[in-house]
């Protein structure tokens, strides 16, 4: 295996082609080469570096070093001093000024990989899940105690508000605003859920939390509690976790022997109550009003809204719902103030993510990292590279509902708004990396009958939508459609994504919708030559119309 | 265990009662009741859907509950089964992250070696076949899961292997 542990980016925009960025590309290799270092450094290319004076640019991980503007005479210095010793070359180094800004902020985070910066998973793996001595030593329940003794319930909102944490369960949505509908709705009995039924294929952040850290939940929801006005909480664990269920569960009650939850928290006259709930399989649970029809005990449907849960929620009153990872970032922001938090990521999108790392890289798994580094670090740095050396093909970001980013798309900031931009969802952090080898064919496929089997069945569109769709893609890869089934199903899936009446069916052409547009050329291929180009579609070859007469 | 013998031996009444115990007698807890009693018999058999209701369905109370309610969240929850299933279960992920790892050769490997298609159960009752949705392990995909062994970065190969182990 090739362990990548650096990576060099030559920018190739026009201008820098114009000014011998091939030959500065060429050159780094050579160089690199010669000092034999080529099993450990990456070479490749940037296209998007914004207009920029001093080109071409270069780029060099995990330093996040920006050179400019570098001439061929300058390769052998930065490879010799930078990459063989490892001594930044301060002469050479590109004017802040003269940056744009989002390579500027690349530039301003020198140093800070390839380390994680860690405040979700900060205690996962560091503390024994089952103690909450462990939990204590490590800052555990501070601020809870902040909250509770120096902080009136408006004053939690306000900070956590200040802080810009947007909820992580994928649709980004502000937490403390969240949170200040439920406080100002009216009535005396009001619950907080924690959406822990993290159903979304290729994601498994929660669980690794939930089993990790499960006092910080604790902690974060009796929070929620305070702020809000709730004295109780649910915290509804998908079926498949049933170490989580255990953990939580084991947690809940060490919490209530120290009295950290019950009656009178801290001596306050504050009073919450946990309770966990597993759930049974349904990936529309992870949908929160399916979810909290889920937990009265009926089928887990999404309801109609308005109203939504943060005035009509569990048993019909106000409910607060948020996701395991923006929970787990709260006790962070109490005890250290919005400031610190907005200090970390990027000025629109705060904090960190937390993405799982899939598909065909050299290193799978869970990272937590600061809001807007790239695809193609996330890749290079944290993914060790395509495995077998292959090319990256696609990047499906946030799980089977989210969207598809073809190779071009990898220089795109991961932040909230960057990637909306570009259309591209960040979702619930999955990353199913895709080498040349994924037929999209293939891939649509199974992505369209993991729909049609958890599709719910209660509104139309879906229902019938799902399984048409699913059923269309089996025939194109068969070589049994027409190229007209293509517009019907851009028909059926702008129809899904209008008139759905939850997330599952206005999300589940989204990959499909993506495919279409960036590899419709593959599409056509199985449909009109009959041939998957990789290789991996069962169409039938001996057909008769295909035997050549002879 | 022959499930038909653990049904006879073991009193559907009881076992719901227990439930009911554990989990208490109100709305909320159907879900948790029924997994309760599909944990235990692998399965939830008709008789105890009409048992349950008996329980949580007061009138007095305003509580109203038809054996159809049971029976809707019972028949909704993939997690669930209402006919019996073999001694060993296995539950394949087939979401796209193990589907892209390598997950198509694995399950094909499983077909072919047990002769069963997915969703379905051996004649001699000792497998049943299922394929799920994403089991939350994708860090090791291609996943199956038999009974609550789970077996990560699986290969066609280990395939035969894997399902010795169970008798």
């Amino acid at each position: 295996m090739k362990v990548i542990r650096s990576m060099v980016l030559v920018s190739v925009d026009q201008a820098s082609l114009e000014r011998g960025a091939e030959k500065v590309f060429h050159a780094f290799i050579e160089e690199i080469e010669e000092f034999g270092l080529s099993d450990q450094i990456a070479v490749s290319t940037i296209r998007d570096v914004g207009v920029h004076e001093d080109v071409p640019l270069v780029i060099v991980y995990p330093d996040a070093a920006v050179y400019a503007p570098v001439r061929v005479e300058d390769v052998h210095t930065i490879v010799e001093e930078h990459l063989f010793k490892g001594n930044i070359v301060p002469n050479l180094l590109a004017m802040m000024r003269g940056l744009v800004p989002e390579i500027a902020w690349m530039r301003d985070r020198r140093g800070a990989l390839p380390v994680q910066k860690r405040i979700v998973l900060e205690r996962a793996g560091i503390v024994d899940p089952g103690s909450i001595e462990d939990y204590i030593l490590y800052d555990g329940f501070q601020a809870l105690g902040k909250a509770l003794t120096q902080m009136t319930p408006t004053e939690v909102i306000t900070e956590v508000d200040k802080s810009g944490l947007q909820g992580r369960g994928g649709a980004g949505f502000p937490t403390g605003r969240k949170w200040s509908f439920v406080a100002s709705t009216p009535g005396d009995i009001k619950y907080v859920i924690c959406n822990a039924d993290e159903s979304e294929p290729g994601t498994f952040k929660d669980r690794l939390i939930v089993e990790g850290d499960p006092f910080s939940i604790i902690e974060a929801m009796t929070i929620v509690g305070y702020a809000v006005g709730a004295h109780d909480g649910y915290i509804y664990i998908r079926g498949e976790y049933p170490l989580a269920y255990r953990r939580i569960g084991h947690a809940i009650q060490q919490a209530e022997q120290y009295g950290l939850l019950g009656n009178n928290i801290f001596g306050s006259d504050f009073g919450f109550h946990i309770h966990p709930h597993a759930g049974a399989g349904a990936y529309i649970c992870g949908e929160e009003t399916a979810l909290i029809e889920s937990l009265e005990g009926k089928r887990g449907m999404p309801r109609a809204r308005p109203p939504y849960p943060t005035t009509y929620g569990l048993f019909g009153k106000p409910t607060v719902v948020n996701n395991v990872e923006t929970l787990a970032n709260v006790p962070a922001i109490i005890r250290n103030g919005a400031v610190w938090y907005r200090e970390v990521g990027s000025p629109k999108s705060t904090g960190t993510k937390v993405y799982t790392i899939l598909g065909n890289v050299n290193f799978t798994g869970v990272i937590e990292v600061p809001m807007g580094i790239t695809l193609r670090e996330v890749i290079d740095i944290y993914g060790k590279g395509m495995k077998n050396g292959k090319k990256l093909k696609l990047v499906q970001t946030g799980g089977s509902s989210g969207t598809i980013a073809p190779a071009s798309l990898q220089d795109t900031s991961m932040d909230f708004d960057s990637f909306r931009n570009a259309g591209v969802s960040l979702g619930s952090g999955a990353l199913l990396v895709c080498d040349e080898d994924t037929c999209v064919v293939d891939l649509a496929k199974v992505i369209l009958r993991f729909f049609r089997n958890e599709c719910c069945g209660k509104c139309t569109p879906c229902r019938i939508g799902t399984l048409r769709l699913y059923e269309v893609m089996t025939q194109i890869s068969e070589g049994k459609a027409s190229i007209s089934d293509l517009d019907l199903m851009l028909k059926i899936s702008e129809a899904m994504s209008e008139v759905s009446n939850c997330g599952l069916g206005q999300t589940a052409s989204t990959a499909l919708r993506d495919i279409l547009k960036y590899f419709r050329e593959e599409i056509e291929a199985h449909i009109a030559d009959r041939i998957c180009p990789v290789g991996v579609c069962p169409i039938a070859v001996d057909a008769p119309e295909l035997l050549p007469v002879l | 265990m022959d499930t038909e013998i653990k049904e006879n031996e073991l009193d559907i009444a009881d076992l719901v009662n227990e439930a009911i115990e554990k989990h208490g007698a109100t709305r909320d807890a159907v879900v948790p009741i029924l997994s309760e009693i599909n944990r235990t018999l692998g399965y939830i058999p008709a008789s105890a859907l009409p048992e349950i209701r008996r329980h949580i369905h007061v009138p007095q109370e305003g509580v109203f509950l038809a054996d159809s309610h049971i029976y809707s969240a019972a028949s909704f929850y993939h997690l669930f089964s209402l006919k019996p299933l073999g001694r060993h279960i296995i539950r394949f992920c087939e979401s796209a992250p193990c589907h892209v790892m390598g997950g198509r050769e694995v399950i094909q490997a499983i077909q072919d070696e047990l002769s069963l298609n997915p969703g379905e159960t051996s004649n001699d009752m000792k497998w049943s076949l299922i394929t799920t949705s994403c089991v939350g392990i994708c860090g090791v995909g291609p996943v199956f899961l038999v009974d609550d062994d789970v077996y990560g970065n699986v290969t066609s190969e280990r395939v035969p292997e894997i399902l010795a182990r169970y008798q």
